[in-house]
């Protein structure tokens, strides 16, 4: 009996302690955060179209990341999960793998979305991916970052089964339903990216013939 | 200013020996280079407003005829050495934490006599229109050259405002769910090319900061602190901050602090 509950608190105080670690992050701003948040929306001209302002909007998993520093707690973090994996769509006719050189053309696109009176893209300006911004993809491109890993070879590490090529159209719908705060956007979510476009991507990285799986 | 050039081309040439060997095929890489040392053979463009920066400031301006000279920065009336290296702080007189930027404007109003509106249209320079703010903060800056970076934050009010800019330091929103954290709260990353420096830490700070204000090669422009980190509102897709908004000064309180302790090398000369 003894033993027993010896052994039961040693476990609860084992399966306690990365929570406590956890909770121990303080929430950035602390005890300002609110006013931190109101001093935050007041810095704004008043005439910006309301479209813009709405960028400004915070939905729960962005409020839920700020929080624990994009670091949740595990069970924080696997409702966050659920919440994202429920947003995704998919194209009408259910094909998921598109046109790898669209796709590489928009892995390479960083323009796009800008706003404000400063600096504004011009109308009509392309929006892509932006992928090596953050990601190594094909080898003869050397200007790639490291915020991501590297997703040379995907298709030829992982091969093109229908597990694999949901699993990639998915993340890139939307980052969050398999790991949530991560630093990747939610390009579906947020219609940065159509389904289509999504699918162009998923064949640059899954398509044999794709340079990101050759050399 | 001289010995500093000196140490900047020395840096760079060292620097793009390192560099070169681990990226000899790189040629984009090269010609980034390239572009830096030849920007970098007649010294920084910086130094050229850092003189206009100096005459402006003894220049008698505005509706009062007034210079510049009396201006407290922190320090006391007319005190620059050191001073942008422990701004923002907070003042007595305004009730608030102020930047560079921000003080500076107050003294154009209270010393010189200029609206508010006058002393900040041209807050920032346009090809053939240059900023007379970036010119002073340019000469402002070169006063706290060689010297470290002192903002503890101690202050009730100013360690409120490095709380605040915590908060907007890790705060997503937009389209591409952008916080600052995201690409500057980690070691040894980058986008694309260019290293990303952790500004959560005193060394990925203090690497930033201490190069500000900056000649961007890439905007063939000097570009103040508040223009760097009203870019990077528009870089994340939200909005652009008013200037002089708290919410900048905030951000900038909360990566001085961080870097507080690092020597200044200013005016920098960047990407």
């Amino acid at each position: 009996m003894k033993l027993k509950l010896a052994l039961f608190g040693a476990l609860s105080l084992a399966l306690a302690a990365p929570a406590l670690a956890q909770k121990a992050v303080e929430v950035p701003g602390g005890k300002y955060a609110k006013e931190a948040e109101q001093m935050f929306r007041g810095s704004f001209r008043a005439d910006n179209p309301s479209y813009w302002m709405t960028r400004l909007e915070q939905d729960e998993t962005m409020k839920t990341c700020q929080q624990y520093r994009d670091n949740p707690p595990r069970k924080i973090g696997e409702k966050l999960e659920k919440l994202n994996a429920a947003t995704i769509r998919y194209p009408v006719d259910g094909k998921l793998i598109g046109d790898w050189k669209e796709g590489e053309k928009l892995a390479a696109v960083g323009t796009g979305g800008h706003i404000g009176f400063i600096q504004p893209d011009p109308p009509g300006r392309v929006r892509g991916g932006n992928c090596y911004a953050c990601h190594e993809l094909a080898k003869k491109e050397v200007a790639y970052g490291t915020i991501g890993p590297s997703l040379h070879h995907f298709g030829k590490l992982r091969g093109n089964s229908d597990d694999i090529v949901k699993y990639a159209y998915d993340k890139i719908y939307n980052s969050n339903a398999f790991s949530a705060c991560t630093n990747m956007p939610r390009f579906g979510l947020h219609n940065w990216l159509t389904p289509e476009q999504i699918t162009h991507i998923v064949a640059f990285l899954i398509d044999p013939e794709s340079p990101v799986n050759k050399d | 200013m001289v010995q500093r050039m000196l140490k900047t081309v020395v840096g760079v040439a060292l620097a793009g020996a390192f560099g070169g060997m681990a990226i000899a095929q790189d040629s984009k890489v090269a010609d980034e280079l390239a572009k830096y040392r030849e920007a970098l053979a007649d010294g920084n463009p910086a130094d050229l407003l850092e003189v206009k920066g100096e005459s402006l400031w003894s220049e008698k301006r505005g509706p009062k005829n007034a210079s510049l000279e009396q201006c407290d920065l922190g320090l006391g009336p007319g005190k620059l050495e050191g001073a942008y290296a422990s701004l923002p702080k907070y003042f007595k007189d305004t009730n608030k934490v102020m930047d560079v930027e921000s003080r500076l404007v107050h003294c154009m109003v209270t010393l010189q006599g200029f609206t508010p509106a006058e002393a900040t249209r041209q807050w920032y320079s346009k090809p053939g229109k240059e900023s007379d703010i970036e010119a002073l903060v340019t000469f402002i800056g070169a006063k706290s050259n060689g010297m470290k970076i002192n903002v503890p934050a101690t202050h009730p009010e100013e360690a409120k405002m490095a709380k605040m800019g915590e908060y907007i330091f890790y705060r997503r929103s937009g389209p591409q769910d952008f916080s600052c954290s995201i690409c500057h709260g980690q070691e040894g990353k980058r986008i694309r090319l260019q290293e990303l420096g952790n500004l959560t830490t005193q060394q990925g700070a203090g690497f930033a900061m201490k190069t500000w204000p900056s000649y961007r090669v890439s905007q063939g422009a000097v570009w103040t602190m508040q223009r760097r980190l009203i870019d990077c509102m528009r870089q994340a897709r939200w909005p652009e901050p008013n200037y002089l908004a708290d919410s900048i000064i905030a951000l900038e309180t909360y990566l001085q602090k961080n870097a507080t302790g690092t020597v200044m090398e200013t005016p920098g000369i960047k990407r």
